[in-house]
């Protein structure tokens, strides 16, 4: 069978199965529509978070970032795992004892204020809305690149599916349907992993192979006769070439710290995250799913950076110096590989022959401004049945205008994973595997934030705030249709995604960091923290931090350099300063106004004690 | 004050002692070795393997020690319920 057709057949199986266990856990009540009725395993919970947690970005993209950036990439892997430490220890169990739905509950009783509630689901549902309509864009994404139907069509298959089982699983649905997504996402990206970690270093634990010598088929060819680690070879490469060296980093360290810190802490902020814990039996549960979503995260977050050098490695020793046709090589010349060409067939990759050598040259700088864009499409062809747009050596022409320098290729950094199994030269299943996974990615972390968006109408704006007196079965109803309106909306703004999505969801993090992490901490940690100190400390956390990122960059996007960095902090890494002010301002305020009152000193006092956690959601549902 | 008032206020002692603790860790392994004292820590290399130790820490050897961290704290503090009797 070809790519297609298995690609068809394995995401078509996936989808079948999470429609059955969609129907199997429907929810009959808003415990379980919310909470999944508080009764998940913590292994089960914890594997659900993983999936909830990896999206279409960790699957696809993150390993491919990583290898372009070397060193650098790594705040990305502290920052990204580093945040379940802060939840486990600082967040989870506490948050599950004051036993109640959702993130902004927490915030509204603790702060005895509905206007931090509402201020709260703001948040929440901007955090949420920036973030899932990027899912629904990979669900798109991958279905046009595997299955060559058009990125509309594409949103819409992802949106009835997820309509299916958010609208009517709620938690209960969502969580065992994330289960087994975790189970696809995590098999499609290690089969290719540990393939090329065998071609590449005749070992087959990524993680191990990462830190080897170059062995195995394609690993001696690299290595040239010589024994040499993987990592050294890579690091020589890059020197050849005249890029930074693979292992140490080109930013600042100050901004390396600030990043990691923004990631960590706006990991541990993150509403669809934090209400996974929720889901759980006991105190102790939430401890344990903690450390069970974090063993499961850090399977695919140690595999990536080695992914990555693999990637890195192969495709330097492959492509540099490659004749582009094979007629025009000498005996000895090396051709480049066949994915070169598949890839430049869609788009994502493009040469230009500067120096008219008929070889690729890969040299640092942009080979161009600016995305491809080619003279013909890929398969044009004139009257007389040549193909349309092709330079001499036969690669498609690009229109836009030349950089400065000699690099020569542009390659996007997706590639890096999605052309791994024809790297690897892997049987045709694993391609559809690998686009199985990336839609499961996609869409768990799609279901989870879409909970929170509908959670937080009809709980927390209806029952809470403006219609206290609706019953139990009216809120399943309000809950039911807000969560069929949020996949609406998400999925109109994955067909037509406003330019600003993309550069809001970099730094939902920093926002996440500078609002919500200290509101919970002190709500938890501190008895004399108020409703005054905690909402000013939350304007002035997020209003600095959605101040510097507007400014460099939307305002003066021109400015946008280290030299006129705050103390050389990216707009990326802000967040930690938004953080400790929020934290500064907060204290001061709270200690120079009236202490909260005497029962909200004992909900702190309670929410520190385990016991009793059961007895707290008897009273609740 | 109470007995169970002061047995509660000991039990939060003892886990601020043990959380701050494992933040120290925390942090030692990913802005210290991971960041802060890469440099010098790249000079040193993991005996057997390609692995600079600075390197290896930012891209591997934090996370394995977040994970290690985190079970250690579920361990630590079900013993700690038991014995301060606030188990559920």
């Amino acid at each position: 069978m070809n790519v297609q057709g298995w690609t068809f057949v394995i995401v078509s199986l996936s989808f079948a199965l999470y429609i059955v266990i969609a129907i199997w856990s429907r929810a009959r009540s808003t415990g379980e529509f919310y909470v999944a009725g508080k009764g998940v395993h913590p292994i089960a919970n914890g594997m659900a978070t993983a999936a909830d947690w990896m999206s279409a970005a960790s699957f696809i993209s993150m390993a491919g970032i990583i290898s372009f950036a070397g060193y650098d990439g790594s705040v990305y892997l502290m920052g990204w795992t580093g945040g379940y430490v802060l939840l486990a220890l600082l967040l989870a169990p506490y948050l599950r004892k004051f036993g109640k739905f959702t993130v902004p509950d927490f915030v509204g009783d603790r702060y005895y204020s509905s206007v931090a509630r509402v201020v709260a689901v703001a948040c929440a549902i901007f955090i949420s809305f920036t973030y899932v309509a990027g899912q629904m864009r990979g669900v798109g994404v991958v279905f046009s690149r595997f299955l060559e139907v058009e990125i509309e069509w594409g949103v819409l298959i992802g949106m009835g599916l997820v309509f299916f089982y958010a609208v009517l699983g709620g938690m209960k649905g969502i969580t065992y349907t994330q289960v087994a997504q975790y189970c696809v996402l995590i098999f499609a990206f290690m089969v290719p992993a540990i393939f090329i970690s065998i071609m590449l270093t005749n070992t087959p634990i990524p993680q191990l192979g990462f830190g080897g010598r170059l062995a195995g088929d394609a690993g001696v060819r690299i290595a040239g006769g010589e024994s040499v680690y993987l990592l050294d070879k890579l690091d020589g490469l890059h020197e050849e070439l005249g890029f930074a060296a693979y292992t140490s980093g080109k930013k600042a360290m100050i901004d390396v710290l600030c990043i990691t810190a923004a990631l960590m802490v706006g990991t541990a902020g993150l509403p669809h995250v934090i209400i996974r814990f929720y889901t759980v039996p006991r105190v102790r549960d939430a401890r344990a799913s903690a450390g069970w979503a974090l063993l499961f995260i850090a399977v695919l977050y140690t595999t990536a950076p080695a992914v990555a050098a693999f990637a890195r490695t192969n495709l330097i020793a492959s492509v540099e110096g490659a004749y582009y046709d094979a007629e025009q090589a000498p005996e000895d010349g090396r051709v480049i590989p066949k994915w070169f060409r598949t890839w430049e067939d869609t788009g994502l990759l493009a040469w230009v022959d500067k120096n008219g050598d008929g070889r690729v040259q890969y040299r640092p700088g942009k080979a161009f401004k600016g995305k491809p864009s080619f003279e013909a499409p890929a398969d044009a062809i004139d009257d007389r049945g040549h193909l349309l747009g092709r330079g001499l050596a036969g690669q498609r022409l690009v229109t836009n205008e030349l950089g400065d320098n000699a690099n020569e290729l542009d390659i996007d950094r997706d590639i890096m994973v999605l052309a791994n199994p024809e790297i690897a030269r892997l049987p045709n299943w694993v391609v559809g595997l690998v686009a199985a996974g990336g839609l499961a990615a996609a869409l768990s972390t799609a279901a989870g934030l879409l909970l929170v968006v509908s959670t937080s109408i009809s709980h927390d704006l209806l029952k809470k705030t403006f219609m206290p007196q609706i019953t139990e079965r009216q809120e399943l109803l309000a809950a039911r249709v807000a969560a069929a309106a949020a996949v609406i909306g998400a999925g109109y703004l994955g067909i037509r995604p406003p330019g600003f999505v993309a550069e809001v969801v970099a730094f939902a993090f920093g926002l996440a960091a500078s609002s919500f992490f200290p509101a919970l901490l002190l709500g938890v940690f501190s008895t004399r923290a108020n409703r005054e100190g905690v909402v000013a400390g939350m304007i002035a956390g997020i209003g600095f931090t959605a101040g510097y990122i507007v400014y460099f960059k939307f305002v003066r996007p021109d400015l946008n350099s280290a030299e006129h960095w705050l103390m050389g902090i990216s707009p990326e890494g802000i967040g930690t300063i938004g953080m400790l002010i929020n934290f500064v301002v907060a204290h001061i305020v709270s200690y120079t106004t009236k202490e909260p009152p005497a029962e909200v000193r004992e909900l702190v006092e309670r929410i520190r004690i385990p016991k009793g956690a059961g007895e707290a959601h008897e009273i609740e549902v | 004050m109470s007995d169970d008032d002061s047995r509660a206020k000991r039990y939060w002692m003892a886990n601020l002692r043990l959380t701050l603790f494992l933040l120290t860790i925390w942090a030692l392994v990913s802005f210290g070795c991971g960041v802060l004292f890469v440099e010098p820590l790249n000079r040193v290399r993991i005996p057997g393997t390609g692995f600079k130790l600075g390197f290896w820490f930012a891209q591997q050897g934090s996370i394995y020690t977040f994970v290690v961290l985190v079970f250690v704290y579920v361990a630590a503090m079900k013993r700690m319920d038991r014995r301060f009797g606030v188990e559920e």
